[in-house]
């Protein structure tokens, strides 16, 4: 269960205060499939980074899995973020100088986990991302479609509880982009808890859940019938 | 993250960037390398001024003609006419003052050798036979020159052996007679090895009784007399007698100088510890231009690699994870740095070795060890603070900045 109480977040341009979050209450519960989508500005990527652990709200409560992340200090949230989120993102954010391999064993390696133990975990993903010829392909020599697949590895191979993909098809052709909302959608059908931002309208209403935000606020939230949760 | 990890992420990340870490390489290197190179030379310089001294022993005294004091100021305009150094001096000293063992009386000339259709100029030392056991001259092959009277003259001569190589090549020397400008000479001796020492080679020179060279040069004077101290003897006390007899016989006026090897090793002391503090700071300074630089190209590292931070820290690594990285980098950077600086420092030594064999340059083991010590605290030192920065970066606003 992952909740997030009365949250506030304000940010400081210049002189002025700008709201990214206004007091906003949200629940999703295990294996949702959420769309996150309104106009610049709305506070979507405010949301997705504090959602993410990666900026901490100003007011309001975030739970993960019933742990108040407010309560918790900078290791103890990266170690969490580690275990439990999962990111992918519109730029991908390959680290170029590693093969593809190496980059979906990025977070077991920041984790201390044993190489041979990454090896049986990633041989896994590499199979599951149908990348197992491009292994050892530096990024430069995948096609976007490849990278974002590799960048969709890295962020599973942790086994989180929550996917957060920020336009993860924004720089895709159709078909690509296509081909990663498969991917996605394949993994939110096993059961993982998926929430994607995305300007793309066809791909926000392929989700069971829709929210719209405007000015800091979700302004709409509306389930599928067909909706699991 | 595992130590391994750390270390393969690190290196992955220096030889993607080639020209910067190749830049710090050289930084760090070039500090290391001018440690062990000047450290070297100051430790040769002691070594060497040491060893030239190491054949006067603590029971020698240096009696010179002339007042020569180191006053500082200028040297009075009319020349002081000093009275000569006499071999009568010499032996008035030998035979007045108890505590002294032995007197070689030196004079110094220059004179064309011949031997057959061969000739060389070289130096010609008159002196005695006290003078090989008060220098610790090897005799080869032969003997010295005998003891006996000294005012004399004998024609004997002992030869250095480079110039025993030039006249006679690989044959013995011994019995051969020289001409020596207008004079012959038998060679009764040769010295033993190079006898390189204080700036005179005696291995290139012949050394002929005393009384013969004066007369060979047509001299009164000598140039010094060396005087040995009896063991357990006060050698104070010795000087104090030298100068009183000498102030008696030259009227009353006590123009000689006596130098002993304790005075002369502790000016020379004091100008090698300026020498190496001189060296210290120089090579301090390229340290620390070296950690300066290891500080800027870091920090520059960091900006550049904001991104990479934000992701590091999105896929869950804490701010002390992104700052190990970060000094990873530099950590190898240092040792790296330190171990090509080392070797190139002792290239760099041995090259000197070779180049100017006489003098004993060698890096003393601490500054080795010091080189590399402060390599290290420098290369990591300077980079704590970038670290810092990188560690302390937060992700989000990290990830902001788009590719």
């Amino acid at each position: 269960m992952i909740e997030l109480q009365h949250i506030t977040r304000r940010f400081q341009v210049g002189d002025q205060t700008v709201t990214g979050l206004d007091n906003v209450s949200l629940q999703i519960r295990p294996g949702e499939y959420i769309s996150v989508m309104g106009p610049s500005g709305s506070g979507k990527s405010t949301l997705l980074n504090i959602l993410g652990l990666l900026d901490p709200p100003d007011s309001g409560k975030y739970f993960l899995n019933d742990q108040d992340t407010g309560a918790l200090n900078e290791r103890e949230l990266a170690a969490l973020r580690q275990q439990s989120i999962g990111f992918i993102f519109q730029a991908y954010h390959l680290i170029p100088r590693l093969t593809a391999r190496e980059n979906i064993e990025l977070p077991l390696v920041l984790s201390g986990m044993p190489s041979a133990e990454r090896k049986t975990r990633s041989d896994a993903i590499i199979e599951q991302m149908g990348l197992a010829d491009r292994a050892h392909h530096l990024p430069n020599q995948l096609s976007g479609g490849q990278r974002q697949r590799v960048a969709i590895g890295r962020a599973i191979i942790t086994e989180p509880v929550l996917l957060l993909a920020d336009e993860p098809t924004g720089n895709l052709d159709s078909h690509s982009g296509q081909e990663v909302v498969k991917v996605l959608e394949s993994l939110n059908a096993s059961g993982l808890t998926l929430l994607v931002v995305t300007h793309d309208t066809d791909m926000g209403a392929r989700a069971h859940r829709r929210l719209r935000m405007l000015d800091g606020a979700i302004s709409e939230d509306i389930r599928s019938a067909h909706a699991r949760a | 993250m595992r130590a391994r990890d750390y270390i393969g992420f690190a290196g992955g990340s220096l030889l993607r960037q080639r020209f910067r870490a190749v830049m710090l390489l050289a930084a760090i290197a070039i500090g290391v390398a001018s440690v062990t190179v000047l450290t070297a030379i100051g430790e040769g310089a002691r070594q060497f001024v040491e060893g030239e001294f190491s054949f006067l022993g603590k029971d020698t005294v240096i009696v010179l003609p002339g007042r020569k004091e180191t006053t500082g100021g200028l040297p009075p305009l009319t020349g002081s006419t000093a009275r000569d150094l006499t071999l009568a001096d010499a032996l008035y000293l030998h035979s007045h003052i108890r505590d002294i063992e032995d007197v070689a009386p030196l004079v110094l000339g220059s004179a064309s050798i011949r031997y057959g259709n061969l000739s060389r100029d070289s130096m010609v030392i008159g002196s005695s036979h006290a003078f090989f056991s008060i220098r610790q001259l090897g005799i080869a092959q032969g003997q010295a020159l005998p003891a006996g009277d000294l005012e004399h003259p004998l024609p004997y001569a002992v030869i250095g052996s480079t110039l025993r190589q030039a006249l006679f090549g690989n044959r013995s020397a011994i019995g051969e007679r020289l001409q020596v400008a207008d004079r012959r000479f038998v060679i009764v001796g040769e010295l033993e090895g190079s006898g390189d020492s204080f700036g005179m080679d005696l291995s290139e020179t012949l050394i002929v009784p005393v009384a013969s060279a004066q007369s060979l040069f047509n001299v009164n004077g000598l140039f010094r007399i060396i005087i040995k101290v009896r063991a357990n003897a006060d050698r104070e006390a010795v000087e104090d007698a030298v100068m009183t007899a000498m102030t008696k016989r030259h009227h009353g006026k006590p123009d000689i100088t006596l130098v002993t090897p304790d005075a002369m090793l502790a000016t020379l002391g004091d100008i090698l510890n300026v020498l190496t503090l001189g060296v210290a700071a120089i090579a301090g300074i390229s340290l620390l231009v070296a950690g300066i630089l290891v500080m800027n190209v870091t920090l520059i590292n960091v900006r550049q690699r904001t991104q990479e931070i934000g992701l590091l820290k999105a896929l869950g690594a804490s701010s002390r994870t992104v700052q190990v990285v970060f000094l990873t980098e530099a950590a190898l950077t240092a040792v790296t740095g330190a171990i090509i600086g080392y070797g190139a420092g002792y290239v760099l030594v041995l090259l000197a070795c070779w180049l100017w064999p006489s003098i004993p340059f060698q890096t003393p083991l601490w500054a080795s060890l010091a080189a590399i010590g402060v390599a290290l605290v420098a290369g990591l030192g300077f980079s704590f603070w970038p670290a810092w920065q990188a560690g302390s970066l937060a992700p989000v606003d990290a990830m902001r900045s788009r590719q």
